[in-house]
């Protein structure tokens, strides 16, 4: 195999991570160039609101030990990014005109920011986005227990933020125009307790409003308050960094599109993580799944087939574990109001599950997410629910519905 | 490699296992100044319905979910051992929204914990299979 190939990496995440690993279960020899815009080994980019809660230092948040890439035989670019890539030539064009060839390219470029055009943004001068190690750091250096913090996005990026500063700043604000927290992930019946949470941990949450412009330190917003701030969190929301892919040619919606073997519309270019869209069990639709986990698998997969070998990722689903001070919400697959087939409320947890032709489709749990991922597999196996005890399977999550039979399948041997 | 395997047909749903495993984690010498009066966090759960009782822990997977979804990377195969990294684990419960068995559970400090199969401790076999009175829990190769 020595020389045939050279397997080139765009963007240095957690899907190059797994494309690596799954290159090297393969092909132990051939040469992989990883191209990384950031000057750091692969992090766990959700640990930035941990580093600034003092739970992770940016040793600990580097994801694999110090000698992966050495011992994995992968070659670093650091500080470099990928200006462009020509799919007939087989070449990258890097940021300071080197030229790469590949013989196989996976893109796994991730998200990036996307910042509306607020009126008068570049008057403000103390603002990121928080994205990277390097946003954290900028965020973090503002903080003094006399400072503001204004975040503009009530989604997972702003709200982890915010948590991560509690007890660092004078005051935390989080403006977001939909009417509550989490839109993407939560419902109305799930928001209120993530937003009690935080507001007993004195964030503060401005909902249904967003800035309408800027003035220095000053947010004008929508409903006509004006906030003053010392520093300005910019977390409207993310997309898929794709404009490399898309100006070669490639096919995409919403972001880069991949088959089940992480293989895109060009010849020999692979794409997984956060940059693709892709089919989505739940719901049987192509879309951004965008979480940890599929980023690691469809790398993983790309990589296995990279290499020669032969490997599908068809069990894709959108899921979110998240947690602030303590109180966590899992959800996975799809919710509709139609599919609804058990809700369980108390004062302090929320749970409801929904199936649709016969399998368990999606779920949301709130407070008590134990055993959540029995749940998981459900839908990720798309498992009848005719053939375990559903009714029992919808009190509580574990293995008890299955009977003696298939749990002896799944405790008596090797899995 | 061997693995902790339950027979559900021998099990009396006693509960022991839990004990002599949060024992076995907990660094101390006598069960009573380790258990008594506290809430206990063992890597090891006794599951039930009307008629039988069984132990669930770590299948420890050839191809393991939490591995591929850690958000720190916390968690790796040791032997074919599946070990979780406590300092670099932010309690996110990513693992828990993964594993298929339910076998991973937040400790004490909230940073999670699993079955290590007693080797990251100083009992050198696990605990619940040394305790069981019924020897519906066993230690072997399949």
């Amino acid at each position: 195999m020595r020389g045939l190939k050279h397997y080139v990496i765009i963007g240095n995440g957690i899907a190059a991570v797994g494309c690596i690993e799954g290159i090297r279960s393969k092909d132990a020899v051939n040469p992989i160039t990883v191209v990384s815009s950031e000057p750091f080994p692969a992090y766990g980019r959700p640990l930035i609101s941990y580093y600034l809660a003092g739970k992770t230092n940016i040793k600990k948040m580097i994801y694999r030990p110090e000698d992966f890439y050495e011992s994995n035989g992968v070659k670093v670019l650091y500080g470099k990014s990928a200006k462009s890539f020509d799919p007939a030539a087989k070449t990258v064009l890097l940021s300071d005109g080197e030229e790469l060839s590949y013989s196989e390219l996976l893109i796994a470029t991730g998200s990036v920011p996307f910042v509306p055009r607020f009126q008068g943004i570049e008057t403000v001068k103390n603002k990121s986005c928080f994205m990277t190690i390097e946003d954290s750091l900028s965020v973090e250096e503002s903080l003094s227990p006399e400072a503001k913090v204004l975040i503009i996005g009530a989604g997972f990026i702003g709200l982890k933020c915010a948590e991560g500063i509690k007890g660092r700043a004078k005051s935390i604000m989080v403006a977001d125009l939909a009417g509550h927290i989490l839109p993407s992930i939560l419902d109305d019946d799930s928001a209120p307790y993530m937003e009690k949470i935080l507001t007993d941990n004195e964030i503060e949450l401005l909902l249904g409003d967003t800035a309408l412009r800027f003035d220095g330190n000053r947010a004008y917003m929508q409903s006509g308050k004006v906030i003053d701030f010392d520093y300005l969190v910019l977390a409207v929301g993310v997309r898929p960094a794709a404009t490399l892919f898309s100006e070669a040619g490639g096919a995409m919606g919403k972001g880069i599109t991949i088959n089940e073997k992480g293989e895109t519309s060009l010849p020999s270019v692979y794409a997984a993580g956060d940059c693709t869209e892709s089919m989505d069990i739940s719901c049987g639709e192509i879309s951004v799944t965008a979480n940890l986990p599929s980023a690691y698998m469809q790398g993983r997969t790309a990589g296995v087939n990279m290499a020669g070998g032969i490997e599908c990722y068809d069990k894709g689903i959108k899921m979110n574990s998240i947690g602030f001070f303590g109180l966590h919400v899992i959800s996975a697959g799809t919710r509709t109001d139609e599919t609804l087939v058990y809700e369980a409320k108390s004062d302090s947890s929320l749970k409801k599950l929904y199936a649709k032709d016969g399998v368990l489709t999606g779920y949301m749990l709130v407070g008590d997410v134990e055993r959540a991922g029995v749940y998981t597999a459900l839908i990720r196996n798309r498992t009848p629910l005719d053939s375990f005890d559903f009714e029992k399977m919808k009190q509580i999550p574990s293995l008890a519905p299955f009977g003696s039979e298939a749990r002896r399948n799944m405790l008596g041997g090797v899995v | 490699m061997k693995r902790v395997y339950v027979k559900e047909e021998w099990c009396l749903g006693c509960h022991l296992c839990e004990y002599n495993c949060a024992f076995a984690n907990s660094g101390k010498r006598d069960m009573s100044s380790a258990l008594k009066g506290k809430p206990i966090f063992p890597r090891i759960h006794i599951e039930s319905d009307d008629k039988i009782t069984y132990a669930v822990s770590c299948r420890h997977c050839e191809d393991p979910m939490c591995i591929k979804s850690c958000i720190a990377g916390a968690i790796s195969k040791k032997d074919g051992r599946v070990c979780i990294d406590r300092s670099k684990c932010v309690g996110c419960l990513t693992c828990v929204m993964v594993c298929p068995y339910g076998a991973l559970a937040p400790g004490e400090n909230g940073t999670m914990q699993k079955c290590e199969l007693c080797l990251e401790n100083s009992c050198g076999a696990p605990a619940c299979v040394t305790g069981c009175p019924n020897r519906a829990i066993v230690y072997e190769e399949r």
